[in-house]
């Protein structure tokens, strides 16, 4: 794990169960905005269908740094807790980070026994399609 | 001890008027002596982000469903929720949550498997609270623990198991999930494995109607002649007829069952929880793929 996501799992895990979920909430509070260009050009996000509320992210190449987006509802707090802590995990980041992201990451926040497992799912759906998306940014740019 | 009913005219074409309230009555009774609101939602932070004054949680995942058995919780484990939720066996339950009511009425087909008499659905979901402009609270209810007794759940009135649904074939069936499901087209979300089930299609003879068919835009339920005319003229389902409803894991179905038992006044419906995450992965069951029953 990279040291950022090593020390956000600590932090969540150094909490009681409760709390974990007013961390999760705070996150979900601070998902960041989805900037103008794709607020009006939907059709470039994707959606994830695992989630069980609607959750669209995008990413994109920026030379070698990762940018990534999300947009959740309001109405689905858990799903927009997830996206935001994968933004502030992966996006800005290097191709290196974001390619090698711990897959098992979702496991290891002490969540599944205060929102089930079933739950956690959503977020690792998020994760293998920011993982996809980048590998064909990257098939693209080798093609060019 | 029980609340006074909605006088809402709308309720009172349906068949059970008693078991819906709207969001003006609500807020008129938040105080009723008696009144206990609980919201459950599909995400487990919705509530936290603000709920109706004096609504308690009850989550369908975590607090639902038995911890370890694919089964709801047992009568124990029933009691402490209702007693930690300040529930008592007489008092009136007002369910409401997102998507439409749907886990909201996951939760009162719970309720009703232990027999709690008076449960009540906010018509219109969420949404009829804010879109009257109600204020949503963060702030946590005082909640005084009752004395709720310990009461055995009865699994034969109102839940049916996969034998049953294997000798029901013939009989009325409703298949409530999309019709991408219905066919057997999606066994798989795109790129990565559907959660449960190994085969894709129906249960033979069950008919498609997906159960959001059953609610208008905002979330409010369809009108009694609306209701009538979809499951009956169109689907050809009657009032006195034997009836499962199924879904994935039986909660879109507990949306279908409480509109076919309380507002179309159906006798004998039930619903099938293990639906097709059991059905589709059972060795040898019989599946019909298609559009067709």
């Amino acid at each position: 794990m990279t040291d950022a996501s090593d020390a956000l799992s600590r932090e969540f895990l150094e909490l009681p169960v409760k709390e974990r979920l007013n961390l999760l909430l705070e996150f979900s509070e601070n998902l960041p905005e989805l900037p103008t260009q794709y607020q009006d050009h939907p059709e470039l996000l994707e959606r994830v269908e695992e989630c069980q509320s609607p959750v669209y992210l995008f990413v994109e190449l920026n030379g070698e740094t990762v940018r990534t987006y999300f947009t959740a509802p309001e109405e689905a707090p858990t799903t927009r807790g997830f996206a935001s802590i994968l933004s502030e995990l992966l996006d800005g980041k290097s191709i290196d980070t974001v390619a090698t992201f711990d897959d098992q990451f979702p496991d290891k926040l002490g969540l599944a026994e205060a929102i089930s497992p079933l739950r956690l799912r959503g977020m690792r759906a998020m994760i293998f399609r920011i993982k996809r998306q980048l590998q064909e940014k990257l098939a693209g740019v080798a093609n060019n | 001890m029980s609340v006074g009913l909605d006088p809402n005219p709308k309720f009172a074409d349906y068949a059970h008027p008693e078991t819906l309230v709207s969001a003006p009555w609500l807020r008129e009774n938040l105080d009723a002596p008696g009144l206990v609101i609980v919201e459950s939602d599909e995400d487990v932070l919705l509530y936290d982000v603000g709920h109706i004054p004096g609504a308690v949680k009850i989550d369908w995942h975590t607090d639902l469903n038995h911890p370890v058995l694919r089964d709801y919780l047992d009568a124990e484990g029933f009691q402490a929720l209702m007693q930690r939720s300040g529930i008592k066996r007489d008092s009136t339950v007002v369910l409401y949550g997102d998507k439409s009511n749907w886990w909201a009425a996951y939760t009162l087909w719970v309720f009703k498997l232990y027999g709690h008499e008076d449960v009540r659905l906010l018509d219109g979901s969420r949404e009829a609270w804010k879109n009257a402009g109600f204020e949503f609270t963060k702030d946590a209810p005082q909640i005084s623990p009752s004395d709720y007794p310990l009461v055995e759940r009865d699994d034969v009135t109102l839940r049916a198991f996969r034998d049953q649904v294997l000798a029901h074939i013939g009989k009325p069936m409703v298949d409530v999930r999309s019709p991408q499901e219905y066919t057997g087209e999606r066994t798989h979300m795109p790129d990565y494995p559907q959660e449960g089930a190994l085969r894709g299609g129906h249960i033979p003879g069950a008919k498609s109607v997906p159960w959001a068919r059953a609610v208008n835009e905002d979330q409010t339920f369809k009108s009694f002649v609306e209701l009538k005319e979809l499951y009956e003229t169109t689907n050809g389902l009657q009032k006195n007829d034997d009836v499962i409803a199924y879904c994935r894991i039986g909660e879109r179905s507990s949306h279908t069952w409480f509109v076919l038992k309380y507002l179309l006044g159906y006798t004998n419906v039930r619903n099938y929880d293990g639906s097709w995450t059991e059905w589709g992965s059972l060795v040898g069951a019989p599946i019909n793929t298609g559009v067709n029953p």
